[in-house]
């Protein structure tokens, strides 16, 4: 009988999709139906499951669109149809963010929740939470209550799962039914524990006390719920890790016990929090590694995936444990779940000896054409860091990197590849020829335009300083040839690189750059114009301006200032070095993306390039009356904090550097709930020879907000040893005792008080803003002409090489170059080499040659235009 | 080793899918405010992750941070996502739920057209199973047993006569009205 009405009904559709065609403006106009006076099930369905059809396949609709349609499914209600009623309450839940009013069936989802048919109840609180807020809460919370008790296991879970929802909005509210919560963590239902189990945790979270109790009952009980166990565990580990106790604490014993359970989710669950424990010792491990070893061998790949990621993530905290699964792992190389053979791969390679690295590389070798371009981006992260670790791999390392060059891939799987190579290079210098010779042989065959042109860039820095730069001119040279634009023009700059630096092929390059200037591109021309004349010079002070180490602004300003410039009348020659220079990324920038690397986790789209922090705050500064006129911001110094972070008043300082100023930005939090502030200002003692020229206070500061207050401060006049010094700073503002609740003032009078803060240092390293030089020496053969000092220290406190050359970096606040901060193992003399500029634009270059003794020994030479700049910082440092 | 523990809460599924054998959305869900906020981030997220599934059958997968399970019949797949660092076991129970509560809504007859055909109780079905990110039930059974199918849907022999009688009665109606 059905199957004769499906046929039938198969004809009308045409066999196909019945939902392929359905427009919005239709089903609007079909859902009037749902206005008739009797309801007829069988029509108003189909067309509100096409309506939520659409919803679901990302239609939007207007509020008014949604409004109407949302009061003609109200008019549904009359219908006893049990799926349509049950619809209905999905279309609520739909429309809830988009139409008005819709509040309007509040009542009948109360008859509806608290009525006799079962079949409504559950869903219809699902629905009504879904339509309240908080002020609405109050009268249907007797309702609520009796729900969560509710002996219908649907029910109760239903209530407890919108309770959890609401606190988002009315966590007061939810908070008084913690005593119906806990009722249901007693049912004998596995979902209403389950439920139960978090609704009460979240209430009771931020109650320590609480939550010790909550797992002490818990633990003894023993949950029927392999869910709610998980939670459990997941709770006690919380405990346990912000807890000092020991392991032989009972959570621990708990957690170890649910290594027995029946449940493979829960043994996986204990396994998992005991590995990732930091208190674990290696005895307590075993048998949750015995647990994740039996898992690698399960026939489910779910099982396999879960006990291979564990392994990846524990790999650096517990390689001699991870290490005894070695087996296992190996096994799983040939999974034939790509991604859990590539979890084991790089677990396999984050703990393998060094003696282990070519039977690993020759199994990776014969599966890495089958697995996905982003498995591959981790293997080579994975092959990144085992080259670091074994330098003297880098034979095998190489060969297999470059081999994975030639075979096909994306854009960013090649990229990481030709990055890796790269790093080796830097890290390795014996392996540079090789690599450089592989790079060469890439790009020959290069589909990838920016990639061609780093490593175009890359060849022009190194290529001149190999042995033979002679051989690399070719593979340049075939990309001007062969390649379009954008290639061409890199290449004619790595060839102006090697004309520049080796005087012998100068009169080849010439001519080479002679036929690039009949290219058909404006800019291959422009270039090869530009560097033909420099180079027909021969002056080398221009070549290291202009070829080797040209200025390096950020990109940003430069971009903002043209645009001012631009728009601006005037007929002054556009200033270059108003332009702030290109902030080097910071160290921890680095670390971070060395921390995420390894992680089996593509990361999501690209994020945007991040804007320096000068630039950052230049847009913030300038909105500020009295510091337009100070020019362009040179340097944005780290936040300082000047009080402990948990008292009354928090207080941090951001110190931006002008050529001849300076701004301090304190940025301050009240943390008291019952003051509000006004007129905040920083009152300073400055020291000798400074001038405080404005103080821009911050008029208001309710609880917990941040406010703003500047002084700006202009540098000691021609006396440069003073403009290091150290200040006093002192809070003051007028406090008014408010409402907690509120915010508003009891009166309109408030007193004035004042807040000590630390002392607050102007350093040499905020006056200096870092530069990377990339051919520190010819800059410095240049600065011959500028004023040179030297001078000897004995730094008896030190007591390595590398102790010296951080402590150095981090006093004078310039910026190591050619890989110099680097000092190689069991050497005891090392030259550092650094470049800055002073405020004011005037470049410093040091040279510190380092000896260890008893403590280290350092003899300084500073290079500057300017002799004052020079003698403060060979003053400075002694 | 930082933020490798689980913190504990009951939201535990970012997204539940069903697409078809050319990587269209039947039905999606997802729950998470931060994860795939518009459509348009959704629809690329979902093709992407049928280009890598639909070949190898290899039940789980990682894809832009998430935890993605999966299983497939005939022209449709079945996807369950979580965080990176969630308990797959409890991702794979949710994934076996939906695919059984299917199963049983369409009597063994997994296929995209009987998904269409009875796509409002599918619909209520995923309802049944998460709410805004929590699992409200991963007993296919007991789901089923809440979506209120309907008589006629049921299998002649597990009818009662009296249900029979009714749906004949109404089917006889119908043939007369028209």
């Amino acid at each position: 009988m059905s199957s004769f009405k499906r046929d039938k009904k198969e004809e009308e559709d045409g066999g196909g999709n019945p939902f392929q065609n359905i427009e919005r403006t239709t089903v609007l106009q079909e859902a009037r139906i749902f206005n008739e006076t009797s309801v007829n099930p069988r029509k108003c369905t189909p067309v509100l499951t096409k309506l939520l059809y659409l919803l679901n396949q990302g239609e939007t609709l207007s509020v008014k669109e949604a409004t109407d349609v949302f009061f003609a499914m109200t008019k549904l209600f009359q219908s006893r149809d049990v799926i349509l009623r049950r619809m209905v309450y999905l279309g609520i839940k739909e429309l809830s963010a988009i139409a008005d009013d819709v509040i309007i069936v509040t009542s009948s989802l109360t008859k509806d929740m608290t009525g006799k048919e079962d079949m409504y109840r559950a869903a219809a609180i699902r629905a009504l939470c879904s339509i309240t807020d908080a002020t609405m809460l109050q009268a249907i919370e007797r309702y609520m209550k009796q729900a969560i008790v509710d002996r219908n296991p649907a029910v109760s879970s239903a209530a407890l799962v919108s309770s959890l929802h609401m606190t988002k909005f009315a966590p007061d509210v939810v908070k008084r039914w913690v005593n119906e919560a806990q009722e249901a963590v007693n049912s004998d239902n596995i979902m209403v524990q389950y439920h139960a189990l978090g609704l009460l945790y979240h209430i009771r979270k931020s109650d320590r006390l609480a939550v010790t109790k909550l797992v002490a009952k818990l633990t003894r009980m023993s949950l029927k719920s392999p869910y709610a166990v998980c939670m459990l565990i997941r709770i006690t580990a919380k405990l346990l890790e912000e807890d000092d106790a020991t392991n032989d604490s009972p959570y621990f014993e708990f957690i170890e016990s649910c290594l027995r359970h029946k449940s493979e989710m829960v043994m996986y669950e204990a396994a998992h929090a005991i590995v990732n424990l930091k208190r674990t010792t290696n005895r307590e491990l075993i048998p949750a590694i015995s647990i994740l070893q039996l898992m690698c061998g399960s026939s489910k790949p779910t099982l396999r995936f879960a006990a291979v990621r564990t392994f990846n993530q524990v790999a650096i905290s517990h390689p001699a444990a991870v290490a005894s699964c070695n087996l296992d792992l190996e096994n799983l190389i040939t999974d034939s779940n790509r991604s859990i053979a590539t979890l084991a791969i790089t677990t396999l390679l984050k703990t393998g000896a060094e003696s282990s690295v070519d039977r690993l590389m020759k199994q990776i070798a014969t599966f890495v054409s089958e697995i996905s371009d982003e498995f591959k981006v981790v293997v080579v992260q994975a092959i990144r860091a085992l080259a670091l670790k074994f330098p003297r791999k880098h034979g095998v390392l190489m060969n297999f990197l470059s081999a994975m060059l030639r075979d096909e891939g994306g854009l960013e799987y090649k990229a990481s590849i030709a990055d890796t190579i790269i790093t080796i290079i830097e890290d390795n210098p014996e392996t540079k020829e090789i690599g450089l010779a592989h790079l060469c042989e890439f790009i020959e065959d290069c589909e990838h335009i920016s990639l061609a042109v780093r490593i175009l860039h890359l060849l022009g820095k190194e290529g001149p300083k190999t042995k033979q730069p002679s051989r690399y001119i070719r593979f340049v040279y075939n990309r001007v040839i062969l390649e379009c634009p954008s290639i061409r023009a890199a290449a004619v700059s790595a060839m102006a690189q090697f004309g520049a630096s080796c005087p012998d092929l100068l009169e080849n390059i010439q001519v080479l750059l002679a036929r690039c200037q009949m290219d058909s591109d404006d800019e291959v021309r422009d270039r090869a114009t530009y560097y033909s004349s420099i180079l027909g010079t021969l002056d080398k002070s221009l070549y290291n301006s202009y070829i080797l180490d040209p200025p390096q602004v950020s990109v940003t300003s430069l971009e903002r200032l043209l645009k001012e410039y631009s728009h601006a009348d005037t007929r002054e020659p556009f200033d270059i070095k108003s332009v702030p220079l290109a902030a080097i990324p910071s160290p921890d920038e680095h670390e971070v993306k060395q921390k995420s690397e390894g992680m089996l986790v593509s990361q999501g789209p690209a994020k945007p390039a991040p804007v320096s922090r000068e630039e950052n705050y230049a847009e913030k500064l300038s909105a500020i009356p009295g510091i337009q006129t100070l020019g362009p911001l040179f340097r944005t110094s780290d936040v300082v904090e000047l009080t402990e972070s948990e008292t009354e008043y928090f207080v941090r300082c951001i110190k931006h550097c002008y050529s001849n100023h300076v701004v301090l930005q304190f940025d301050c939090l009240n943390t008291l709930s019952d003051q509000l502030l006004e007129n905040v200002r920083v009152q300073l003692e400055p020291s000798e020879g400074y001038e405080i020229l404005d103080e821009i206070p911050c008029p208001k500061l309710p609880y917990n907000e941040t406010g703003t207050t500047y002084v700006i401060l202009k540098f000691p006049e021609n006396d440069l040893p003073n403009s290091i010094g150290t200040f006093g700073a002192v809070l003051k503002f007028i406090v008014k005792d408010c409402d907690p609740t509120t915010g508003l003032p009891d009166t309109d009078e408030g007193y004035e008080d004042e807040y000590m803060l630390e002392d607050l240092e102007i350093t040499l390293g905020d006056q200096i803003q870092k530069i990377n030089k990339v051919n520190w020496a010819a800059a410095w053969e240049e600065a011959a002409s500028f004023i040179e000092m030297e001078d000897t220290y004995s730094l008896s406190s030190m007591n390595s090489l590398d102790e010296a050359v951080k402590n150095i970096i981090q006093f004078l606040g310039l910026q190591p170059a050619e890989r110099t901060d680097k000092v190689p193992e069991g050497k005891n003399i090392h030259t550092l080499l650094l470049a800055g500029q002073f405020r004011g634009g005037i470049d410093i270059l040091v040279r510190a040659k380092l000896a260890l003794s008893d403590g280290v020994t350092m003899q300084l030479t500073v290079r500057s235009p300017d002799d004052n700049v020079a003698e403060l910082i060979t003053s400075a440092v002694g | 080793m930082e933020g490798s523990l689980l913190e504990p809460t009951l939201y535990t599924v970012k997204g539940i899918a069903i697409l078809d054998n050319d990587g269209n959305r039947i039905l999606a869900k997802y729950y998470d405010k931060n994860v795939f906020p518009t459509a348009k981030e959704q629809r690329t997220f979902e093709k992407n992750l049928f280009n890598k599934t639909h070949r190898a059958n290899a039940e789980i997968i990682m894809l832009d941070g998430l935890t993605c399970v999966y299983r497939s019949n005939v022209d449709l797949f079945f996807y369950v996502m979580g965080s990176s660092h969630e308990n797959e076991l409890i991702l794979v129970s949710v994934l076996n739920c939906l695919y059984d509560s299917v199963s049983q809504i369409l009597r063994k007859n997994v296929e995209k057209r009987a998904v269409l055909e009875s796509l409002d109780i599918v619909m209520l079905a995923m309802d049944e199973i998460c709410d805004g990110g929590i699992i409200i039930d991963a007993d296919s059974s007991s789901v089923v047993s809440r979506v209120a199918l309907r008589n006629d849907d049921i299998p002649i022999g597990e009818q009662t006569v009296a249900q029979v009688f009714q749906s004949a009665k109404e089917q006889l109606k119908w043939s007369l009205l028209k």
